[in-house]
């Protein structure tokens, strides 16, 4: 008699802190929102962050693989975009679908020999393309003007409606995270998502049901490269500016603390992960001097503390549970 | 009517022969053992009838298709599946998780159908969910449904392998070594659960160290000795052909 409600009861604070990272962040993103200011900017750069975490994730937390040259694939339609909206008259969205076209392209031919192969050669493959890319976008001036970069790059607009303001660029950045928030739960919840998991897992079990390690290897290499082309247009837009620094492997160190922290594997990681690490410099800044200290330091005890990542966060509070009923 | 045959199958490791020209015809329905000492070739066997090496000489003819050489998820898609001596479960997801990917092969659709999820997206997803939950049932793992995988028991988790497995509906299941780890309660129970696959219409080929699970499952055994096929035949009969007793000679296992 007894039994339904000391079963409902930790099952609804489960779902409740399973929702804290997600209402923290969210929280934050809607204090931005209204503040305005230099807050907003910083939020917009964190989502567009999201936007591209949310591919390498769908690659490295649900495919299990490693990839240290999604920006690349940032960087082949972020500068796209910026040469055919400045050179050519371009509207952003065509433009947007020249880079991504390029950029599965060259995900496609990275990708396939590679991935075919059992062992590191696409992770290498891959840290090789960035290196390229990141080069090309140095010397090949005539297109990209080299270190000094584009300018004048129009902001993002729909249906002839250009969205200047920072707290539009917000709102319109929201709902882009939103909807690739969606598809990375879908995906997660779907025979494709569970196929890669499976690979993820174990590569000779997956086989032997009947699931092509490689396929499924290389869609999930494509898919995680369109995310990433598209967070690479947004910023050309949101910022109105691009060089090759924009692009450079940092953005790959950024990203992997991103989806570490938040939680690799997870729907809500690269949200909770973009937007906390976006955050952290910003509120250490009073350090002044031991500004990285402080930040390094924080992200040792998130490590320590979350080592599956911030959204876990409730798992840790069940497991604190469960020993104390152990105990008891 | 022969389900699977094997000609000649031969298989080298350098100078060592795992497995010495083996030729041998399963018929469809009923279990087939393969048994023999340790390191006589019969997981090398298996890997080469389930496409993960392909045989040094020799042909595999599934259901009437040479398969000798093919890439391990096309001969699962035309109906053959395998287990793993050293279990190999996707340890992150939940025992329910694990046996849905089985049903990869008789259900479609990837990223786009994952993307926009239409009605009969989720029909055959929900579909999934009954088929796994019967699965889960039937080898009795309905209680660790919501566990992960890697947090059960040993014996479980050859049983859950088991689920998944079928769960690809196969014509021919291939198990190695399914009773390693089970203590003698989970060993019977195990025994009328293969009884029971067999009797639903798949055929079982098992290689398996425990004889009184032999004796007790299989219709026929072969054995294995150094590679070599010594003997063939129905569980009484092998077990008083004097090569296969020489074989077993001073292996605590084959006395029985
Ligand atoms: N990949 C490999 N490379 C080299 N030798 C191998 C390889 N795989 C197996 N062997 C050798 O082939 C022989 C047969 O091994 P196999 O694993 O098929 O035996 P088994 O009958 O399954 O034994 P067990 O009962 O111990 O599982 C052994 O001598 C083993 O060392
Ligand atoms: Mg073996």
């Amino acid at each position: 008699m007894t039994k339904s409600p000391t079963i409902t009861f930790p099952d609804m604070t489960r779902r409740g802190l399973g929702a804290l990272p997600w209402i923290a962040a969210a929280g934050v993103l809607a204090y931005a929102f209204f503040v305005g200011g230099y807050l907003t900017t910083v939020m917009s750069f964190a989502l567009i962050y999201v936007v591209f975490v949310t591919g390498l994730n769908v690659f490295m937390g649900y495919a299990g693989q490693v990839s240290f040259g999604h920006n690349a694939f940032a960087a082949l339609s972020g500068y796209t975009s910026a040469y055919l909206t400045t050179s050519h008259g371009f509207a952003p969205l065509p433009a947007f679908g020249a880079g991504l076209a390029l950029a599965l392209s060259c995900a496609l031919i990275v990708g396939y020999p590679t991935l075919r192969l059992k062992g590191h050669y696409l992770a290498m493959a891959t840290l090789a393309i960035g290196l390229i890319v990141y080069e090309v976008a140095v010397e090949w001036t005539s297109v990209t003007q080299g270190y000094m970069g584009i300018s004048g790059i129009p902001p993002i607009g729909i249906a002839g409606y250009e969205i200047t303001s920072e707290r539009g660029q917000l709102a319109f950045l929201t709902v882009i995270v939103a909807l690739a928030t969606l598809v990375s739960w879908r995906i997660r919840e779907s025979r494709f998502g569970r196929a890669l998991s499976a690979v993820a897992g174990s590569e000779d079990a997956a086989r032997a049901l009947g699931i092509s390690a490689s396929r499924y290897k290389l869609s999930a290499f494509l898919a995680s490269a369109a995310f990433a082309a598209l967070a690479g247009s947004l910023f050309v837009h949101v910022v109105g500016f691009v060089s090759p620094e924009v692009y450079g492997l940092h953005m790959v160190v950024l990203a992997f603390t991103m989806l570490y922290v938040g939680g690799i594997g997870t729907i809500a990681g690269p949200f909770v992960g973009a937007v906390i690490i976006s955050l952290l410099p910003e509120m250490f800044r009073q350090f002044k001097d031991y500004q990285d200290l402080a930040y390094g330091a924080a992200l040792i005890l998130l490590l320590i503390y979350a080592p599956r990542g911030l959204s876990t966060i409730s798992s840790l509070f069940r497991r604190a549970a469960a020993k104390k009923a152990v105990v008891s | 009517m022969s389900l699977l045959e094997l000609q000649n199958v031969t298989q080298r490791f350098g100078g060592l022969v795992a497995v010495d020209d083996v030729s041998a015809t399963i018929a469809q329905g009923g279990v087939t053992a393969v048994i023999g000492p340790n390191g006589a070739g019969k997981t090398t066997l298996f890997n080469a009838i389930s496409g993960f090496r392909t045989p040094s000489a020799g042909r595999v003819v599934f259901g009437g298709v040479d398969i000798t050489g093919m890439a391990p998820e096309r001969i699962a898609a035309i109906g053959l599946v395998r287990t793993f001596q050293l279990v190999q479960l996707f340890g992150e997801l939940t025992a329910m998780e694990n046996v849905k990917v089985g049903c990869h092969l008789h259900t479609r659709g990837d990223l786009l159908a994952a993307i926009l999820r239409s009605p009969a997206t989720r029909r055959s997803e929900r579909q999934v969910e009954d088929d796994a939950r019967k699965l889960l049932d039937f080898v009795g793992l309905t209680d660790v449904a919501d566990v992960a995988a890697s947090s059960l028991p040993y014996g479980q988790q050859r049983l859950l392998e088991i689920a998944r497995a079928l769960a690809a509906q196969p014509k021919l299941l291939l198990l190695d070594e399914p009773a390693a780890g089970l203590n003698s309660g989970e060993t019977a129970r195990l025994s009328a659960t293969i009884r029971e696959i067999a009797a639903r219409g798949t055929t079982v080929l098992l290689i398996e160290h425990d004889m009184k699970l032999v004796m007790s499952t299989a219709d026929r055994v072969i054995v294995l000795d150094f590679g070599r096929k010594i003997a063939e035949g129905t569980p009484d009969e092998v077990r008083d052909n004097p090569a296969v007793i020489a074989a077993y000679l001073g292996m605590p296992e084959g006395a029985a």
